[in-house]
């Protein structure tokens, strides 16, 4: 392959009326992956094309979009992965403001990971050393730490479009992400935070998330596991 | 005008540490000013991990902070100042263990204590890990706490500009990139932690955002940046992208093997082999691609040797080294488990930066750096794997707190009339920037401008160095300087106007390349990453001190400042 068409998902806010289509010819390196084309079409056809990147390495979660007709990070999605009849399509993660081009607002997203308090809730002043967590203590929670934030699963599921008011898979993952540290002391608390309509008991299992996410993590998994948590307690308080 | 106690630029590791410590020493008008939201800076990408003494592992019981210290002067081939590196060791293990209490998800031994690893010159496991993701896992539990403290950030904000007037800061100039607004912010102390210059390099490890721009603006203000010749190369870059291959991977026993099958470390560093410190590791390939042991040697990408980990097994692999297999399999479409990986030398690191002292201090009053960007100087020619994530917490939070002291003891003049006079002044400053590159030629693309820089740079002033390449580097950095001025912002929106932001850090780039390159020109030795063909050994006589830029009109005036020296005289390095 010499070449391939990148069709990019436009919308200027200061001089477009609604979003269109922009397409490029891009002249195609083995390897190639769709930021590098993306950052090519800025350095030389287009340098009004807006979108967020970082790391390149797939780690920092800043470059996730919808492409090809998937949710998926651009600077690890291979080009010639994501091809269809030549052409790779990009647009930005749906369900969200789109402030330019591949910018989304992203309020909603971080605004839902501060409601289930994202931080270490501890008992009193800490021990002089570190608090002994066993391998196997740890595992409990460790595959959930992978999250980058980038939004793919919540922007993917379908039990929160339209209700901002749904926490997401992200959220709630990493609200099991602190339930299942042997180090945390504020289970019941987040476990009311979560245990609702808005939370855990919206989640219909779709795994979309589960499909959707670049770190390979499990949400509906993490959300189960909190719903068997809840059930647990409730039952306890009815004895 | 917006007016805060605390202006902390960066949000990295550095950064918030700093503005956690401020809050917490009682400043709470302190906040952070970041280009990305904090866990997208290139503190995420940390691998390996954060060297302490915990003597947590079999093997490194009897570790103490003293032998931390000796590794790390010895490391830097003796040009770091021993007293800001006995500060950094002995609060490494407070440090982590604080990490460790607000929930940093690090690997334990089956004790249930912090796991440790080797990693290069310190020679047994002094390095404390999360798998090989430790960055992300300290900068997410960063981030948390920051959250936690509900301290205020204004992301995706770009500071154009330090303001500095009558040797005080004043705040800083932003640019607010989702509406396109400058925004001046006052400040009665600000700090940088802004990271990096990789990026100035071809084949670099880094984040696309390192582009030193907050070195660039201290040097503008006048502050002299120090030690810039020192850049770290790390041996094992992925081959093609120059992602990092952590140097956890020869710590947990991976091998390098040139294409005839030989582990040649055993020629460089008998001892030491695959673990010994970066520089030598990095040389010591480099020769073997140059001396046709290598694969690939004149293909395009360059050369590269192997880093062959298969004899790890499986289980090892996933459970120690996973994100190293996960960027194999996605970007060379390799499996480590069942195949050797292509790496080369690349820029990793800066060892030199901002100059500060112990407390983050600058010579401007109530202007502080901390991280990557500052040189406080703790890693002095080479730095130790481990020991960066260790200085961007340790002096982050030691430089937040001293700020907060600054502040309460009523800190520099608090003339608010002038303060603003200083920062309109910068605005129309910038302003005029801005305007000159929308009405440049348009003849040059900057992006071919920064292409012909990062090779300049990393053929010129990389692994290798002497006398006429250099001289032709500072050559070529002039002559495009003069291109740089027929670039043009060809797009004039507000909102999100990456053009704007890669044509204006342009500038800052070039200015930071000519330092780095003046200072190795001057510098006639060859110590730690600084390798002089033509001045192959050390000399301590005539060089061992600071280098010190400052920015005039006709380029960098450098002048030397003596390295502090307490415990360890200079000695031959061997390892
Ligand atoms: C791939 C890789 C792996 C590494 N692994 C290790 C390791 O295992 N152990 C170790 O000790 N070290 C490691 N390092 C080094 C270490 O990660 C960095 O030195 C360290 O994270 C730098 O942190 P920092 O806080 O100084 O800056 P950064 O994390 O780079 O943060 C800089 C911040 O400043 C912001 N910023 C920059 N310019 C501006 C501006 N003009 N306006 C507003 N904001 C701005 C950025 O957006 C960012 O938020 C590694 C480095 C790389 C490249
Ligand atoms: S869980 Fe996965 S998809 Fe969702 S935000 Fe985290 S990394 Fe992204
Ligand atoms: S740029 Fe960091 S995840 Fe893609």
């Amino acid at each position: 392959m010499e070449a391939f068409n990148l069709k990019i998902f436009r919308y200027d806010p200061e001089k477009d009326a609604g979003p269109h289509w922009d397409t490029f010819r891009i002249p195609y390196r083995e390897g190639m992956t769709v930021l590098e084309a993306l950052l090519r079409v800025v350095e030389h056809d287009d340098p009004s094309l807006a979108m967020r990147y970082s790391c390149r390495e797939a780690i920092c979660g800043s470059c996730a979009m919808y492409i090809s007709g998937w949710y998926r990070l651009a600077c690890k999605t291979q080009v010639k992965d994501a091809l269809e009849d030549g052409t790779v399509t990009v647009s930005p993660l749906p369900h969200l403001r789109v402030i330019k081009d591949l910018v989304v607002d992203m309020e909603p997203f971080w605004r839902n990971y501060e409601r289930i308090k994202p931080y270490l809730i501890e008992d009193g002043p800490p021990p002089e050393r570190e608090r002994l967590q066993t391998p196997a203590e740890r595992a409990q929670y460790a595959e959930m730490v992978d999250c980058i934030l980038c939004g793919a699963c919540y922007t993917s599921c379908p039990s929160g479009v339209n209700n901002e008011e749904y926490l997401g898979p992200h959220a709630l993952l990493w609200a099991a992400r602190f339930y299942f540290d042997s180090r945390d002391a504020g289970k019941d608390e987040r476990l009311n935070r979560v245990a609702n309509e808005n939370g855990i008991f919206r989640c219909h299992t779709a795994f979309n998330c589960v499909e959707t996410c670049p770190k390979h993590l499990n949400q509906t998994e993490a959300i189960q596991r909190l719903k068997a948590e809840a059930v647990k307690k409730a039952l306890a308080l009815r004895r | 005008m917006l007016s805060h106690d605390i202006v902390i630029v960066g949000g990295g590791l550095a950064g918030l540490r700093a503005a956690i410590a401020a809050h917490d020493a009682g400043i709470r008008d302190v906040v952070v000013v970041s280009q990305v939201t904090p866990v997208r800076a290139h503190s995420v990408a940390a691998a390996g991990g954060i060297n302490g003494a915990l003597g947590n592992a079999e093997g490194g019981r009897d570790d103490s902070w003293e032998r931390h210290m000796y590794d790390t002067v010895k490391g830097s081939d003796f040009l770091a100042d021993q007293d800001a590196v006995e500060v950094m060791v002995k609060e490494a293990v407070p440090v982590i263990l604080e990490m460790e209490h607000w929930g940093c998800p690090f690997s334990r031994n089956p004790d249930g204590t912090i796991a440790q690893r080797p990693f290069g010159g310190a020679g047994f496991p002094r390095t404390a890990y999360a798998a090989d993701k430790t960055g992300h896992a300290l900068i997410h539990t960063m981030f948390q706490q920051a959250i936690k403290r509900q301290i205020k950030m204004y992301q995706e904000f770009m500071v154009l500009r330090l303001v500095v007037a009558e040797g005080e800061v004043r705040g800083i100039v932003a640019l607010d990139i989702l509406r396109g607004e400058l925004v001046p912010i006052r400040a009665r102390a600000v700090l940088f932690a802004t990271g990096g210059a990789g990026k100035i390099y071809a084949r670099s490890t880094n984040n696309l955002l390192n582009t030193g721009t907050g070195m660039a603006m201290a040097y503008e203000a006048g502050i002299p940046l120090k030690d810039m010749e020192f850049i770290q190369f790390h041996p094992t870059g992925l081959w093609g992208t120059n992602i990092l291959m952590t140097e956890g991977a020869r710590g947990e026993g991976g091998y390098l093997v040139n294409n005839q099958g030989e582990r040649f470390m055993a020629r460089y560093a008998p001892k030491a082999m695959e673990l010994a410190p970066r520089d030598i590791v990095a040389r010591s390939i480099q020769t073997e691609i140059n001396e046709g042991r290598g694969f690939n040697a004149d293909g395009p990408g360059g050369g590269y040797v192997h880093l062959d980990l298969r004899h790890l097994g499986r289980a090892k692999i996933m459970e120690r080294l996973p994100e190293v297999r996960e960027i194999c399999l996605n970007f060379a479409g390799l499996d480590p488990v069942e195949q050797p990986i292509p790496v080369q030398p690349s820029q990793h690191y800066t060892m030199g930066g901002i100059d500060v002292n112990v407390n983050g201090e600058s010579r401007v009053r109530g202007f502080y750096a901390a991280g990557e960007c500052a040189c406080v100087s703790v890693h002095g020619a080479n730095r130790l794997g481990g020991n960066s994530l260790l200085d961007t917490i340790v002096f982050g939070k030691i430089a937040g707190k001293h700020m907060s002291e600054f502040v309460q003891s009523g800190g520099r003049s608090r003339d608010a009339a002038a303060d603003e006079a200083a920062l309109r002044e910068a605005v129309r400053a910038v302003e005029a920037r801005i305007r000159a590159l929308e009405d440049a030629p348009g003849t040059e693309n900057g992006g071919d401008i920064r292409q012909d820089l990062r090779e300049t740079m990393f053929q010129k002033v990389g692994i290798f160095r002497d006398e006429a390449t250099l001289a032709e580097a500072i050559r070529d950095i002039r002559r495009l300087k003069e291109r740089y001025r027929n670039v043009k912002i060809r797009h004039t929106g507000k909102v999100f106007n990456l053009d704007l932001i890669q044509q204006y850090e342009l500038g800052g780039m070039l200015e930071v390349a000519e330092v780095i390159a003046a200072g190795a020109l001057a510098r006639r030795e060859s110590r730690g990453s600084h390798y002089r063909l033509d001045y192959r050994e050390r000399d301590d006589a005539n060089f061992l001190k600071h280098t010190l830029a400052f920015r005039t009109p006709e380029g960098p005036r450098l002048e030397y400042s003596p390295v502090t020296i307490t415990r360890f005289q200079p000695e031959a390095r061997r390892y």
